[in-house]
């Protein structure tokens, strides 16, 4: 295991509550991510994977125990930093409706870079920020036909797809993905996951993938499994 | 792509709700401004009905009352002013003119006025105006007739025509002289003022229909044009009368020195002042018009309040989007109080392209049948200063969606299912 100085997710005795309640939504003792590491993570609905992503980007705060990012301790910004810090270094992927519907294809992968000037930085140092966003497409096997298409055109696969390349413009070294499989069918979900492990590793980044798909786990080195009122346990 | 941009294509994409909330704040903003427009414009319209006359004199009565039936031919005068007393008032040593004014009978619900041919030399209106023929020429005889602009057009009247005025001001058959018709000899151009609905006689017409009448009525003896003719027709009296003073320095004086006479109970009015008296008198209800198009404004704004809280949950998957992708919580809101903007700028632009539209379509008969000229002037201060407010005040409202907005999208998170 790296030591949380170097891990680019460091999770030490993480605890979060929402007012009112007597249990933790979420208990984690210890969790490192290097660079690059794929995180499975799994748990019945209400045992806290969209709290624990939630805690991930920044939006909440732990209630107990600190959560470090590429060795940035999140309780240490103010909500805008952390902001800040989401648009800078992490993507983010939903089940469905990732997509802006007044937007075309092409905006809603650049929307990114609208927010973060360090995104738009790294993608300009190699081309334009629409030229990369094309190259993305490309890369996640959308035809260019597309690209300057409004998004109601593309079926749920394809708008999968563009959420990934919104997610990665920029190169974040955190990729959050929330069920984002849940909509496809079998073909198109390996398909998906394919073209996702393939560009997650281009970029050398990290992944974590939450989903109550089992036969998914398999493609990932370490699973984290979230159960209702009992601490989180880690798999490798 | 900025959130200006963002807020602009997210705006587009529910044009439909959104176009309505512009034609409801464009018409809030069309009455609130032409509210404004119509009262400036008829208060400088009344304001520039009489120029250049330096007191109005009548029998003893209220400034107001005066005022309303020698400019604006309403209402009747209390008494009148001899005529020796005119005489020698015109003739006093500060006054320069006078125009008598002698009023009490109508033709076809136009009041009629008899006067000296003074009145066509000194009469002014607007930025000193004075009267011009359309066509035709000032009256000469007794039994000519000038027409007002509105009296000609109304009435289908040409120079030539032949008119019978009416004693007092009920059109009853009874009570006309028809057995000393007048002729038009001249139509007078469009003023804007009074004057375009007054058939204008001489003060000799008036005596002239006047002489086989006592008391109000026929007497017996019934006399043609041509017999009335050899009478003497210097009036004995006029309903009042207006004066130009040699030096405008004089004109409190004169006015004390009138008011003072003791022999004839008078009033001497300056009309500007009277004007301006006057006009703070019937000021109350454009204000009351004035808080109407305030209370249809708030309607607007609350109206474009509802469209945009009913459109903030199916907006909730937009905002985590935005959220994911780095958008701050006062982005949402920002986002928020700019498609507002978009929203009221754009109504506020249709409001007063729809204001002049109207205006230029309205301008004739706003003219005619009230007198008051709508010039298509720019915007003053005032009214870029109503425009202001409604933008603010939409921006304020906005703060209540935004703030809800701002609310959820911290509840919400990224992982939103709905």
């Amino acid at each position: 295991m790296t030591g949380p100085d170097r891990s680019v997710v460091s999770l030490d005795q993480v605890r979060f509550r929402w007012p009112g309640q007597t249990s933790d939504t979420v208990a984690i003792d210890e969790l490192h991510l290097d660079a690059g590491e794929h995180l499975f993570v799994r748990g019945a609905s209400g045992s806290g994977k969209t709290t624990l992503l939630n805690l991930l980007a920044g939006i909440h705060t732990p209630s107990q125990g600190q959560i470090r990012l590429l060795e940035t301790d999140l309780s240490t910004l103010s909500p805008s930093k952390r902001d800040q810090f989401r648009a800078d270094h992490i993507g983010v992927v939903f089940q469905q409706f990732n997509l802006l519907p007044y937007l075309t294809t092409l905006e809603n992968v650049t929307l990114s870079c609208a927010f973060s000037d360090r995104k738009k930085q790294r993608v300009t140092d190699s081309a334009d920020v629409t030229t990369t966003a094309r190259q993305l497409l490309s890369a996640l096997s959308l035809a260019e036909e597309f690209h300057g298409a409004p998004v109601h055109k593309l079926s749920v696969g394809q708008q999968q797809r563009v959420a990934v390349a919104r997610a990665l413009i920029g190169g974040p070294e955190i990729l959050i993905a929330d069920e984002p499989t849940s909509a496809l069918d079998a073909d198109n979900r390996d398909r998906f996951m394919e073209l996702l492990f393939q560009e997650v590793e281009a970029q050398g980044c990290t992944l974590i993938f939450v989903s109550h798909d089992p036969q998914l786990a398999t493609s990932f080195s370490r699973t984290l499994e979230l159960t209702v009122g009992e601490e989180a346990r880690s798999e490798w | 792509m900025n959130l200006i941009r963002i807020a602009w294509k997210s705006a587009r994409f529910r044009r439909t709700s959104l176009l309505l909330t512009v034609f409801t704040i464009a018409i809030s903003v069309t009455l609130l401004l032409g509210v404004d427009k119509i009262r400036k414009e008829s208060r400088t319209s009344l304001l520039n009905t009489v120029s250049q006359t330096d007191l109005i004199v009548g029998a003893r009565s209220s400034p107001s009352n005066l005022l309303l039936y020698s400019v604006f031919r309403i209402g009747n005068a209390t008494n009148n002013v001899s005529w020796e007393t005119y005489q020698d008032i015109a003739a006093m040593d500060e006054v320069a003119w006078t125009v008598p004014i002698s009023l009490g009978d109508s033709h076809r619900g136009f009041r009629v006025m008899g006067t000296s041919t003074d009145y066509f030399d000194f009469y002014m209106y607007g930025n000193k105006q004075s009267l011009e023929l359309e066509s035709g020429d000032r009256f000469d005889g007794a039994f000519e007739t000038v027409l007002g602009a509105d009296v000609a057009d109304d009435l289908g009247y040409e120079v030539g025509d032949e008119i019978i005025i009416s004693h007092g001001l009920v059109e009853v058959d009874f009570a006309a002289h028809d057995d000393k018709p007048f002729t038009v000899v001249g139509i007078l151009e469009r003023t804007g003022t009074p004057v375009d609905r007054t058939v204008h006689t001489s003060l000799e017409g008036i005596e002239a229909v006047h002489v086989d009448w006592q008391n109000g009525s026929r007497s017996a003896l019934t006399l043609t044009a041509e017999q009335a003719l050899q009478f003497d027709l210097t009036p004995t009296s006029i309903t009042a009368f207006m004066v130009g003073l040699e030096n405008r320095a004089q004109t409190f004086q004169v006015q004390r020195e009138i008011n003072d006479i003791q022999r004839e109970p008078m009033s001497a009015i300056l009309p500007s002042a009277t004007l301006s008296e006057f006009w703070r008198t019937i000021s109350t209800v454009e204000q009351v018009m004035f808080v109407i198009s305030g209370f249809v404004l708030v309607a607007g704004l609350l109206g474009m309040l509802t469209t945009i809280l009913s459109t903030l949950n199916e907006r909730r998957r937009e905002i985590a989007v935005l959220r994911a992708v780095g958008a701050r919580a006062s982005h949402v809101v920002l986002l928020i109080l700019i498609e507002t903007l978009l929203v009221v700028t754009a109504g506020c632009v249709l409001g007063v392209a729809k204001l002049y539209g109207l205006l230029a379509a309205a301008r004739g008969t706003i003219a005619s049948r009230f007198g008051v000229n709508v010039a298509a002037t720019g915007l003053d201060a005032t009214q870029l200063g109503i425009m202001a407010c409604v933008i603010l005040g939409a921006v304020l409202v906005a703060l209540i969606p935004g703030f809800i907005a701002y609310r959820r999208s911290i509840q919400d998170g990224l992982a939103l299912k709905v």
